[in-house]
């Protein structure tokens, strides 16, 4: 099998702030080409992880290499490393044109070959002609794109982009997500990205870690953390999950763990229903259902203590009797859709 | 806060009574640059003429104190522009404690009384031996024209906030380029400002000056001591007008420069 | 094969891309100096100055010799309580006192029409018709008040068309306020010193009444309270910041000027004159260096208090 280029590895990473430890030894192989995002919530430390990659923060203990260099100590300026900020920082004394070719100036390029790259890289960005503009006469969304452009001119190994379309509004962040991967992958460079909305995340990564309090709980593509998750915080931040624990699952199970199942996974019988052998189910009385358009989303109440959240699509197919708040019902899943986890942290 | 419904009268009276009670005076000393009463104060004057500036033009007196004050404000000024520029720069962008310190270090020498700031420049002079000269009066002045400068620089620093220059560096750009290129733009108008205020200070300032001049006479000293000599009242008016359009036209520009900066 | 990372910059690092590294690895090094220019003016000039007046308080002045003796004594402060001397503190803090007053009472309306009745031109108009005379000359200030308080000035004119010449002169004979003549009394002091600090007391009271927001008031409305009310128990106390930080200034430097009293007064001495009578003539620097703590103790003692009450969050 052939090896994969490592553009970024973190090596026994922390970082302190004073008492708070903000990154809490973090291992990670990021390769080359790749759209790799770093999820979680607020706190996690996976935005501090990132400036530690563009240098904007120096590890407290442990390595940060890049394409096998040790970058410990370099200076952002020094690093072949760009980043798209979240607040897009673009220089407001400057035009759009003066923005985008700015690392291009600092180089002393000449004028000629400044302007020709700023415009193919305005055609890239779908700005074509706002060379001109200042940003403060631009909409969010374009703002975006200059940052964008401004980092990728002069083709960095790796592009971090912080949290960047956070300031959008939904129809356009879904439109951006599209358009910065189809872009990812016309320049073939490594995008490393944060956020910590979960399904940004699915939808725009080759590959993702899981951060939960400094630390990374989980590594992989995303079909594999949504169907595998190793523990209890992945399976909760990553889609919603059930978690069921100790006295129930050994009721339902016969094992002692922790295991989850997703919601989607579980189907909603009448009460008397009969299960076959690689069924499991669990009986109670539905509380509430919310329709939310696309599905039904159905809280049950366990016989034994516990909640289940299931979630039905509305395909408007007949059935016998629906689901409504005060009816017992019988909540039943495959035995392949259960995960066991590990309690987690 | 505001409402939409009209003032009650007396309190706009008495906003308008403060507005002319803090103009009146000097709208007057305009006026009576102009009397043709030689004791230069009685109301209304009996005729206006423009004979006072031509005799204010031939004092040689006049013109030495002139030039004096436009000497120290322009040194003080270009001191207090670097000393504030260092000062707002290192507690923007330092991680260190301490920093209220450096603030309420910059801001005394503002805030406590012109005598104290005086007596205690004149005794460490007279103590180290020094004589008065044009340096001690920059000296003076340089010490309570930082602020000016500081307090802009940093109120333009905090609203650009750091992520350009984190950006600039992030691009390639070294700290010089980055100074270069995207700090010193931003800053530009708060530094001059801060500098045109500081000018302004400089000029008119008389209390601190009395004590480190020795000798010399800037305009303001100038002014003083014409308090207690009636005979030149005509030509006073008419230095005393100059000083006032002098000092009006910085502040303006400055506010213009700044009024961005005002949350 | 790993491919090592193209260097971003070909070209050998200039002798300003190396400093620029150097400084980036060393942060504290390089606030230091940055910082060093500005702390050694200000530390050294500024509060070195100020440290070596208070030291001289604590020296010894031989008056037959004019010299200052490098010994430790308390006389100076002693002499303080000496009852010119007590007299000279009084006189001075009640006339701080007195402008402070006025000057509240004459800032507050204009403050509060700017904050709550202006548009926003009016509003931009208004500041700058307060910041044009707080950064105008001072002597120029002074000066404009001795040409109005004369005899022939234009307030004798105006009370004189009024018919209270002789109301004038009824109270010019008063003790403590009264003069000569108005421009050498304490009545003429009053008028020239609120003139002169009143732009210091209007900023932090506008800059506190704007701080206000404006649904704190209409919640007081809401929960029944008539305007005199919500203006007592609501606008007042929370305005009080502001007020004391504006009166920070107007006290301190009344307590600290000497040209005013000198140019305006009648023969009664001030803090500042005392002052410069002391150091000047008599070369008795101790004794004016003890006097010069005064109003630099109340200045602190008040500066306490006031940072307590929060008024430095209005400056």
């Amino acid at each position: 099998m052939e090896e994969k280029l490592i553009a970024v590895r973190f090596l026994k990473v922390e970082k302190h702030f004073g008492e708070v430890a903000a990154v809490n030894g973090v291992d990670l192989e990021i390769f080359d080409g790749e759209f790799f995002t770093m999820l979680g919530p607020s706190g996690s430390g996976k935005t501090t992880c990132l400036r530690m990659i563009a240098g904007f923060e120096q590890p407290t203990s442990g390595r940060i290499e890049l394409y096998g260099k040790d970058v410990t100590g370099l200076p952002p300026y020094d690093r072949p490393v760009h980043t798209v900020f979240q607040d897009y920082a673009l220089f407001p004394h400057m035009s759009v044109g003066e923005n985008i070719g700015y690392s291009l100036m600092i180089r002393r390029k000449t004028g000629a070959e400044i302007s020709r790259r700023v415009n193919d890289m305005l055609e890239l960005v779908r700005l074509p002609g706002l060379a001109k503009r200042k940003p403060s006469q631009l909409s969010g969304g374009q703002r975006q794109r200059v940052a964008l452009g401004r980092a990728l001119i002069d083709q960095p190994k790796v592009l971090l982009l912080d949290e960047p379309l956070g300031a959008l509004d939904l129809k356009l962040r879904q439109q951006m997500q599209i358009e910065l991967k189809n872009i990812q992958q016309r320049v073939g460079i490594t995008f490393i990205y944060v956020t910590h909305d979960q399904e940004e995340a699915l939808t725009m990564s080759d590959r993702l870690a899981v951060f939960n309090q400094g630390c990374v709980e989980q590594v992989g593509a995303p079909a594999d953390i949504y169907e595998c998750p190793a523990t209890i915080f992945t399976a909760g931040f990553v889609g919603t999950s059930n978690v069921i624990s100790g006295a129930l699952a050994e009721k339902i199970t016969g094992k002692v763990q922790t295991l989850t199942v997703r919601p989607e996974k579980i189907e909603i019988r009448d009460p008397q229903a009969v299960t076959s052998g690689s069924e499991y189910y669990a009986d109670g009385v539905i509380r509430d259902s919310i329709y939310l358009g696309m599905y039904t989303r159905y809280t049950i109440v366990l016989d034994q203590t516990g909640e289940l959240t299931v979630v039905e699509q509305n395909l408007g197919m007949p059935r016998k009797v629906q689901p409504a708040p005060g009816m017992r019902v019988r909540a039943v899943w495959e035995h392949s859709s259960t995960r066991t986890v590990e309690a987690g942290r | 806060m505001r409402s939409k419904n009209r003032a009650p009268l007396g309190l706009s009276l008495a906003a308008i009574g403060a507005i002319l009670f803090l103009h009146i005076p000097l709208l007057l000393i305009g006026l009576y640059a102009f009397t043709t009463e030689d004791a230069a104060f009685t109301f209304p004057p009996p005729g206006l003429t423009v004979k006072w500036f031509a005799e204010a033009m031939q004092r040689t007196d006049l013109w030495s104190a002139l030039s004096l004050s436009l000497k120290v404000a322009a040194f003080s000024t270009a001191l207090s522009l670097l000393l504030g520029l260092l000062a707002a720069f290192a507690v923007h962008h330092g991680k260190f404690i301490g920093k209220e310190a450096i603030t309420f270090l910059v801001i005394l020498p503002i805030a406590l009384p012109g005598i104290v700031t005086g007596i205690a420049l004149r005794s460490a002079l007279k103590i180290m031996g020094l004589d008065f000269s044009f340096w001690t009066i920059v000296l003076g002045h340089v010490t309570f024209c930082i602020v000016t400068v500081y307090n802009n620089v940093i109120a333009r620093l905090r609203r650009t906030g750091f992520s350009i220059v984190e950006a600039s560096m992030d691009l390639g750009a070294d700290t010089f380029q980055t100074f270069r290129h995207v700090i010193l733009p931003t800053i530009a108008s708060a530094l001059l400002a801060g500098g045109m205020l500081a000018f302004s200070l400089s000029f008119d300032e008389v209390i601190v000056t009395t004590f480190t001049a020795g000798q010399q006479a800037t305009l303001p000293i100038w002014i003083l001591a014409q308090l207690s000599r009636p005979r030149d009242r005509p030509v006073t008016n008419v230095v005393a007008l100059f000083v006032i359009l002098i000092t009006t036209v910085p502040i303006l520009l400055a506010y213009q420069l700044t009024k961005q900066d005002e949350v | 094969m790993a491919v090592a990372a193209a260097a971003p910059n070909p070209r050998p690092a200039s002798a300003a891309r190396k400093l620029s590294r150097y400084f980036h690895g060393h942060p504290r090094f390089s606030i230091f100096l940055l910082l060093s220019l500005p702390l050694l003016w200000l530390g050294m000039v500024y509060f070195g100055s100020v440290g070596a007046l208070i030291l001289q308080s604590f020296f010894h002045y031989d008056g037959f010799s004019g010299k200052v003796i490098n010994q430790f004594t308390l006389e100076n402060y002693g002499e303080l309580f000496s009852p010119s001397n007590v007299d000279i503190v009084i006189r001075t803090t009640a006339m701080a006192a007195a402008v402070t007053l006025a000057s509240i009472v004459i800032a507050f309306p204009l403050a509060y029409f700017s904050v709550r009745y202006a548009s926003g031109r009016l509003k931009a108009l208004l500041y700058l018709a307060v910041i044009l005379p707080l950064w105008s000359s001072y002597i120029v200030r002074v000066y404009s008040w001795k040409l109005i308080l004369a005899k022939e000035g234009i307030i004798s004119w105006f009370l004189a068309h009024l018919g209270l010449t002789g109301l004038l002169d009824k109270v010019l004979q008063l003790p403590a306020i009264g003069g000569p003549s108005l421009s050498m009394s304490m009545l003429g002091m009053w008028m020239v010193f609120i003139y002169i600090w009143l732009p210091y007391m209007i900023l932090p009271i506008h800059s506190s009444l704007e701080r206000l927001p404006k649904s704190v008031l209409e919640a007081s409305a809401d929960l029944g309270a008539r305007p005199g009310q919500t203006f007592r128990r609501v606008t007042l106390p929370l305005v009080l910041p502001g007020v004391v930080a504006g009166s920070i200034f107007t006290f301190s430097l009344t307590l600290g000027d000497f040209i005013i009293p000198g140019t305006i007064g009648n023969s009664s001495l001030f803090i500042g004159q005392a002052v410069l009578r002391y150091q000047g003539t008599a070369g008795n620097i101790p004794l004016a260096a003890a006097i010069t703590v005064v109003p630099m103790a109340v200045m602190a003692v008040y500066l306490l208090v006031a940072r307590n009450l929060g008024a430095f969050d209005a400056l």
